[in-house]
């Protein structure tokens, strides 16, 4: 497709039209901008703002705007909110989007070669899967961090592996509508190999609402890790958004600030990325360009 | 062209194909049982019957889009029913296919220059330089503007869709061309003009057709020889004359019965086809009894009732 004088430059104005869609919703726009500010203060934030989340800055449980408290407030050991939030952040976003990446590469493979190939593959597969789907979620990732130990890596292993059987299961379902397609029959006429229909034929197509859902699995995940470390589950010295909430969590009624602006971190990037997520659907529609 | 030519080896030689397909309970869809026939050089062959009496099955089949149960392909002599999609390769050259949905047979993301272009890259045929003159010359060769290379599927009506989908199994210069249903979903003028093109191009470049369909009318003008099926079997075949001024097999006689004529007085008492047709559904160790053709004229197969 790519590989062709006239479709070059095809190809081109194609991602160009997929760009220009995507910066017509300005819903997903303004979600792109919004995440990229998040993801700038959660690379160079920690850097900028010198005060240290870890350490005690200020008298415990200073609301925002009180003397002396920090712009956030304090929690109950007198650290700064708005420190934890700036690097908190780090460790959310990393093992939500590593988590993500890892549940769409394990589902992708697992499923376009269930979907594709059929039969007893199929049946192999999926049954693999569903050992890991008939798991309680929050259980598996118990015994994953239980097993490996607790540290960032480890929890998004965990939540990595119990995420993947969903992508599985809807790359699958994409694969089984495309294959039956005449165009794909097309292609498999013209003597084109598995690979290319499975990666330049079906995927393309099947491609949209698996970038969708992946956009939408790092809000999960970033509310996996959030109640893993709500409940004290991942690594006691690492600071994150869920692990912040956590840890003040009997002292929400008293001190509102100590949770409400770490969760409120949680949602502005989950529905940060789920509008990219959307936007990202129209872009890739080809039928909507050019319009 | 009506008889096989003692001399000259037909194209295509399909030998008692048979393929069914396993549904829930045990049971078995006999689709295509024991089919026979072959396909001369410049010959269109067609082969007629209802919805579901096994046309597009024996598509599949002759494309090796599905594996036969039973039987064999030789195409220009060779035996391609056991060959692995590496070997197949080289036979998909010679042997094309045109679906019948014009909307589902292009990819929707690609453009169309793109997909024309997709066999020659895939077979590298071609340098890219090569595969788009190519590209250029097919779409001239199909009647479509060039300026249209860059377009999207959708951007086409249904027709050009047919036609791009013409220029993709030409592409590799094919010597037979199954068109299964191909004009079926298109308007009768649409239709026309697209049955014109391929007549044109068997003129130009030899082409033999498999041409499957329901649509009598259209069989007529463009056939051969014609095949009617019924529930996966063969029952009548023959040139174009002999099954359309010489039915002599029953459900031959009702097929043609029910093409409509545009005039009131010409109205006459033939059977119609009632009911549906008998289900192709067999339990296990079942199956249809296998029809025996008799020859009651030269190259006129009738199957006995």
């Amino acid at each position: 497709m790519t590989d062709l004088g006239i479709a070059v430059d095809s190809v081109e104005t194609g991602s160009r039209g997929a760009l220009r869609m995507f910066l017509r919703n300005k819903a997903a726009v303004f979600g792109l901008v919004v995440f990229t500010l998040i993801a700038l203060i959660t690379i160079f934030g920690p850097g900028l703002y010198g005060t240290s989340a870890r350490k005690m800055v200020a008298p415990p449980f200073l609301g925002p705007g009180d003397d002396l408290a920090p712009l956030l407030g304090t929690d109950y050991l007198g650290r700064d909110i708005l420190a934890g939030i700036i690097t908190g952040g780090r460790t959310t976003l990393l093992v939500a989007i590593v988590a993500a990446l890892m549940t769409m590469t394990f589902g992708l493979v697992i499923g376009s070669l269930a979907g594709y190939f059929g039969r007893w593959i199929d049946s192999l597969l999926m049954r693999f899967t569903e050992i890991f789907q008939v798991m309680p979620s929050l259980l598996f990732a118990l015994v994953v961090i239980f097993l490996l130990g607790p540290g960032t890596r480890n929890e998004t292993l965990a939540i990595g592996l119990t995420m993947w059987p969903a992508g599985a299961r809807l790359t699958r379902a994409e694969f089984l509508r495309w294959r039956e397609m005449e165009f794909v029959k097309a292609a498999r006429a013209i003597g084109c190999s598995d690979l290319r229909i499975m990666f330049r034929t079906i995927l393309p197509n099947a491609m949209p609402p698996l970038l969708t859902w992946t956009t939408l699995i790092v809000v999960t995940a970033i509310l996996f890790h959030a109640g893993l470390a709500f409940l004290g589950l991942v690594d006691i010295n690492s600071v994150s958004w869920g692990s912040m909430m956590g840890k003040n969590r009997g002292y929400a009624l008293t001190a509102w600030w100590t949770v409400a602006f770490p969760g409120a971190a949680i949602m502005i990037t989950g529905l940060s990325i789920a509008l990219i997520g959307d936007g990202l659907q129209d872009a890739f529609n080809p039928k909507l360009r050019g319009r | 062209m009506t008889s096989q030519g003692k001399d000259q080896s037909p194209l295509i030689e399909v030998q008692h194909i048979s393929k069914q397909f396993p549904t829930d309970h045990n049971a078995r869809v006999h689709a295509v049982t024991d089919v026979s026939l072959h396909i001369d050089h410049g010959e269109t062959l067609a082969v007629v019957g209802e919805s579901g009496c096994g046309k597009s099955t024996l598509a599949n089949l002759i494309i090796r889009l599905h594996d036969a149960d039973q039987g064999r392909i030789l195409l220009k002599g060779v035996d391609i029913t056991g060959l692995n999609p590496r070997e197949m390769r080289v036979h998909r050259q010679t042997l094309q296919i045109v679906f019948q949905d014009p909307f589902a047979s292009l990819d929707p993301r690609v453009r169309v220059g793109a997909s024309v272009a997709e066999p020659l890259t895939v077979h590298k045929v071609a340098t890219k330089e090569e595969a788009t003159d190519q590209v250029r010359h097919l779409f001239e060769l199909v009647g479509l503007e060039q300026s249209m290379l860059n377009n999207y599927p959708h951007q086409f009506s249904g027709g050009q869709r047919q036609r791009v989908c013409i220029a993709r199994a030409l592409a590799l210069k094919p010597e037979l061309v199954i068109a299964d249903e191909a004009v079926s979903a298109l308007d009768v003028s649409v239709q026309a003009q697209v049955m014109n093109l391929m007549l044109e191009l068997q003129q130009e470049m030899g082409l033999s057709y498999l041409f499957i369909s329901h649509d009598l009318a259209v069989v007529e003008r463009i056939a051969h020889r014609v095949a009617v099926m019924y529930l996966g079997q063969i029952v009548e075949l023959g040139s174009r004359e002999q099954v359309f001024r010489d039915p002599r097999h029953s459900y031959t006689k009702r097929l043609l019965g029910a093409v409509p004529i545009a005039d009131p007085r010409q109205r006459t008492e033939r059977p119609l086809i009632t009911g549906e047709i008998p289900s192709p559904v067999w339990p296990a160790g079942e199956g249809p009894d296998l029809v025996t053709h008799t020859e009651v004229e030269p190259g006129h197969l009738v199957a006995q009732e």
